[in-house]
């Protein structure tokens, strides 16, 4: 998979997640993301280390004259960690997501939309929403409010719009000037992650239907 | 801050090579007169790391709370946080690094950029009470005995970027700073910096590709 992924996180997604600026349910996309391709990873250590180049090289503020007496009385007895905390992959879930989840796919709570596509809202933070789309092959993906930023990463099969095709780890990143209608490819059912700053907006109605409502 | 994927690489100015376990000290000074340490010219800080990780050494602790902890301050201060609560957070990251000494891997990141990334994820909590899933963890170190040679790439990256920020002109440097200090409007300004970040990237990346390689 690593080798096929042909769409990235841009330069100001990963340093607004390097920088701990983005909504939780946009850091949900771009770890996941992250987890899949080996190039983003990359760049984003790349981002971290110039985050320590910042701090290293920045002017420094002064601590309390007390405050390393404070902090090695406080060190005292602390537990040293060991290893690293068990974050697992399940199937097609990178750690992250199957942290969100619960587990894998079978452990989904899905919402029919009608057509045989089906949803799964994540509890994130409300600044930005992150969802999970079940789309068998020929139907059109939901639109998920399209006013603002829009993150669509596939995890299972491929999805197709005006732009090009996007496959298994590929990210298509919209904002509110993109019209497109991106339709699952015949085969595998696709799945993917979402994620969008705009409103909830899309509810259990037929998509195919609701979309003109909402002017993909 | 070109970081883009398929960048194609700028030639960093050679550095002369230095030894890993002891450097000599050295203040260079920025246009406005005022001193800049880089990370690592000054005393090995890893080393520092692996003493706490080792032998709870509160010597070595000590050295690194007095340099990291102004620092960490500084960085909170300048994303909105007020002095107490700046100081408070310093120690919380300080007392995570005592925690934390035995999952840090000098083969894969300067101390400045481990310490950056935890005290970016405590100015999370603090600030933005968001939470920011971590992507899928890579089966790679730390080994007990980390490649020194390794270890001192990473380390001279991180000294090489940290000169090439302090001779940036100030205006250039405060876009990169407030991009990573929560100013998300400035963060696509800073292109063609002369940052030496392709060749981090590629340092990584054939990492990367090396333990995918022992993975398979």
């Amino acid at each position: 998979m690593m080798t096929t992924i042909r769409h990235h996180l841009s330069e100001q997604l990963l340093t607004a997640y390097a920088a701990g600026e983005l909504p939780e349910a946009f850091n949900l996309v771009v770890a996941t993301h992250v987890s899949l391709c080996d190039d983003c990873r990359a760049r984003l250590e790349t981002l971290d280390a110039l985050g320590g180049a910042l701090l290293e090289t920045a002017d420094a503020t002064p601590m309390s004259e007390d405050s390393l007496a404070a902090c090695l009385d406080r060190i005292d007895g602390l537990s040293q960690a060991t290893s690293r905390s068990p974050m697992r992959r399940h199937g097609i879930f990178p750690a992250p997501l199957a942290d969100y989840v619960g587990g894998g796919v079978n452990k989904v709570k899905w919402r029919n939309l009608g057509m045989g596509v089906k949803q799964a809202i994540l509890p994130t933070g409300k600044d930005a929403s992150a969802r999970l789309l079940y789309i068998p092959g020929g139907q059109a993906v939901p639109d998920h409010g399209h006013r603002g930023l829009e993150l669509t990463l596939v995890l299972q099969g491929a999805f197709r719009d005006e732009t090009d095709r996007f496959g298994p780890g590929d990210i298509e990143i919209a904002d509110e000037a993109m019209q497109h209608t991106p339709v699952a490819e015949h085969g595998e059912v696709c799945i993917c992650l979402a994620a969008t700053d705009a409103p909830l907006k899309f509810n259990a109605i037929i998509p195919r239907l609701a979309q003109p409502f909402l002017r993909i | 801050m070109m970081l883009d994927a398929h960048q194609t690489e700028k030639t960093d100015a050679p550095l002369v090579a230095r030894q890993y376990a002891v450097a000599e000290h050295k203040v260079r000074s920025r246009k406005d007169g005022s001193a800049v340490q880089a990370d690592g010219i000054e005393t090995d800080w890893a080393a520092l790391v692996l003493r706490v990780r080792d032998h709870q050494d509160r010597a070595a602790f000590a050295a690194l709370f007095r340099h990291f902890a102004p620092r960490v301050k500084a960085f909170l201060m300048k994303s909105g946080a007020d002095a107490t609560l700046a100081e408070e957070c310093a120690q919380d990251v300080m007392a995570t690094l005592w925690q934390k000494a035995a999952l840090f891997d000098p083969s894969r990141a300067s101390v400045a950029t481990w310490v950056f990334t935890i005290a970016r994820n405590r100015r999370i909590d603090a600030l933005r009470k968001a939470r920011r899933p971590e992507p899928e963890d890579l089966p790679w170190g730390p080994e007990p005995e980390p490649d020194q040679a390794e270890a001192l790439e990473v380390q001279q990256d991180t000294e090489r970027l940290g000169v090439a920020l302090a001779q940036l002109p100030e205006k250039q440097r405060a876009l990169i700073e407030r991009a990573f200090y929560g100013d998300l409007s400035h963060s696509e300004i800073a292109a063609e910096t002369g940052l030496p970040l392709g060749t981090i990237k590629s340092r990584i990346r054939l990492a990367l590709e090396r333990l995918r390689q022992q993975m398979s």
